[in-house]
């Protein structure tokens, strides 16, 4: 009866202690946008949000925060990747999806997220070795411009290799999981593979496709060491890919450590950090409530 | 005519994809290559035995000892507390709580926590560091890491843990154990490789970071003798290394690109011998 009572006991204290782990998980997410909206603050009360967003004047000495240079160098960096990656990703997942012979199917899987596994800092690496000299050496001058070869093209170029794998996996698992029937009929009715991938299995999965797609572009707005090391960072709105950008993840990795002695500087870096986490949220957010309607494991 | 457009135009896109797909392979080969060429020809005992002497990142002699400790100190400490996080937490859900708007909630909350960048996670912890007065140490790095790994390693087991069948926890309840001791004992024993799994995928990502340790883990020459002193990390160390335009110290950098893919390769193969094994039984 006694060792009964122990093991009731044992069940209840675990079942508190879990649940309070659970909910203490949960309400990270929420601790971090309050830790981050409360450093943000004394920049914001200074200036309104919206002077600080589309001012162009970065003097962290004077009191200047504006951060839109960094905005653009961002959208430049991320719109460059998201021009790449969604065609390949889209023609790779169809093509991996619907023509490969199985044992191609069955390998590219793995071989996929061995890519999405290697850290940024390798793409980085990758980028500085191999895509530096080619933007440099090739693009540029072919372009009729010359560019140091650290510009937002080659981020772009980076971060378009980093989240392709995101991205295919998501599309492959969403095109996957429309029922054979559908393509069954299509074909029945006299279409051909091609028309029936074109009208039925894409326009199916287009959901599903734009939701991988748009987890890709929050990948890529938030990654930092890879484009730190290829955009230039430059403090200047680019006007061409061939000219260095200086996107906000790497504002806030450059300059962190230094903010210290400059009133108001941290401040002003979190709050960058907290419109990257805003962002980066509401994207994901979207594409996994669609992924999540839809079924679709989407763990990359 | 019309025939003929339409074969042409699947050939067309048929071409197009196989273009595309060998594209995202010869991606992959080109980045492995890189590093297994730029790499595997620099590294040296040295590399892997030495600590960083003075003038170390001007050429002369050394290694990236304390990187590759301090990477692996940091990384096996911080999976073991997000271990320490997710098993109660996926059990809960799984077990104690399932099918409950709690569990959803919580899902979704981790999957938010999955997209936030790491440098959000490491300005946020330096933050926090910085309210509690420490200065970077080995200890913030490991605290920051196992938050960004803790949605990774808990969704992973999720994945496996829901795919226990009601029927073992109702013969489990049925024969009189507690919700406790059908977690642990059933629940645990049954998913266990896929769990180890998850875990090794976090250690992996973990250990691949940069940009959450940059401000919380700082960077050092020397082993960290306590959880107090700052720790250097591979990602970090092959930062800083190609940063500087001394040859001789950007071929170290590809030497540590080396080592740090090849520990990340092996441990996402084992990964997936184990998830594959799982599946199987």
């Amino acid at each position: 009866m006694n060792m009964a009572r122990t093991r009731v006991l044992k069940d209840i204290i675990a079942s508190g202690t879990m649940r309070f782990v659970a909910v203490a998980c949960a309400a990270l997410a929420v601790l971090m946008a309050l830790g981050l909206l409360l450093k943000a603050w004394p920049v914001l009360k200074i200036k309104p949000i919206y002077d600080i967003l589309f001012s162009r004047s970065w003097s962290p000495m004077k009191g200047d925060f504006g951060l839109f240079s960094f905005i653009m160098g961002t959208l430049w960096v991320t719109g460059i990747a998201l021009v790449i990656a969604v065609p390949i990703s889209l023609l790779t997942s169809v093509y991996l999806s619907e023509y490969a012979p199985r044992a191609l199917k069955e390998y590219s899987k793995p071989l996929i997220d061995l890519l999405a596994g290697i850290p940024s800092v390798i793409y980085g690496l990758w980028g500085v070795v191999m895509i530096v000299p080619l933007v440099r050496d090739l693009l540029a001058p072919a372009c009729g411009s010359s560019s140091s070869g650290f510009s937002v093209l080659t981020a772009g170029i980076v971060l378009s290799i980093m989240i392709l794998p995101v991205i295919i996996h998501i599309s492959i698992e969403v095109l996957q999981s429309i029922p054979s029937e559908l393509r069954e009929a299509s074909l029945a009715l006299g279409a051909g593979r091609w028309e029936t991938v074109k009208y039925v299995v894409i326009r199916k999965a287009r959901p599903g496709i734009v939701a991988a797609n748009v987890l890709g572009l929050s990948r890529a707005f938030g990654e930092t060491m890879a484009v730190l090391m290829v955009a230039g960072n430059v403090v200047k709105i680019p006007v061409s890919p061939f000219d260095p950008g200086y996107p906000l993840p790497a504002l806030i990795a450059n300059n962190y450590g230094e903010m210290l002695s400059i009133p108001l500087y941290d401040s002003a870096l979190l709050l960058a950090a907290l419109v990257l986490f805003v962002v980066v949220i509401c994207f994901s957010a979207a594409s996994r409530y669609i992924l999540h309607r839809l079924r679709v494991r989407e763990s990359v | 005519m019309r025939p003929i457009m339409k074969k042409i135009e699947e050939g067309f896109f048929k071409a197009l994809m196989l273009a595309c797909t060998a594209a995202v392979f010869v991606c992959l080969a080109l980045i492995l290559g890189t590093i297994i060429v730029k790499g595997a020809g620099s590294v040296n005992l040295d590399m892997l035995t030495k600590t960083p002497r003075g003038g170390y990142y001007l050429g002369k002699g050394g290694g990236v000892l304390n990187a590759i400790v301090g990477s692996f100190m940091l990384s096996i400490a911080a999976t073991a507390a997000a271990l320490a996080m997710s098993l109660p937490l996926v059990l809960y859900i799984n077990v104690y709580s399932k099918h409950s708007r709690l569990a959803s909630f919580v899902r979704m909350s981790l999957d938010i926590l999955w997209g936030v960048p790491s440098i959000v996670y490491g300005a946020f912890g330096f933050t926090v560091m910085m309210l509690f007065g420490m200065k970077t140490s080995l200890l913030g790095g490991i605290a920051v890491v196992s938050i960004l790994i803790l949605p990774i390693m808990a969704r992973g087991m999720d994945a496996v843990v829901a795919l226990v069948p009601d029927e073992l926890l109702d013969a489990s309840y049925s024969l009189g154990a507690t919700r406790f001791e059908t977690a642990f004992k059933v629940v645990v024993r049954q998913a266990l490789p896929g769990m180890v799994s998850a875990a090794l995928i976090a250690f992996g990502r973990g250990i691949g970071d940069a940009a959450s340790v940059i401000f919380t883990a700082g960077f050092s020459d020397r082993i960290p003798a306590s959880l107090f002193e700052p720790a250097a990390t591979l990602p970090l160390a092959i930062f800083y290394q190609l940063g500087t335009p001394f040859p001789e110290v950007q071929n170290r950098a590809y030497a540590s690109a080396f080592i740090l893919t090849l520990l990340i390769l092996s441990v996402s193969i084992t990964a997936r011998i184990l998830t594959y094994k799982f599946k199987k039984t």
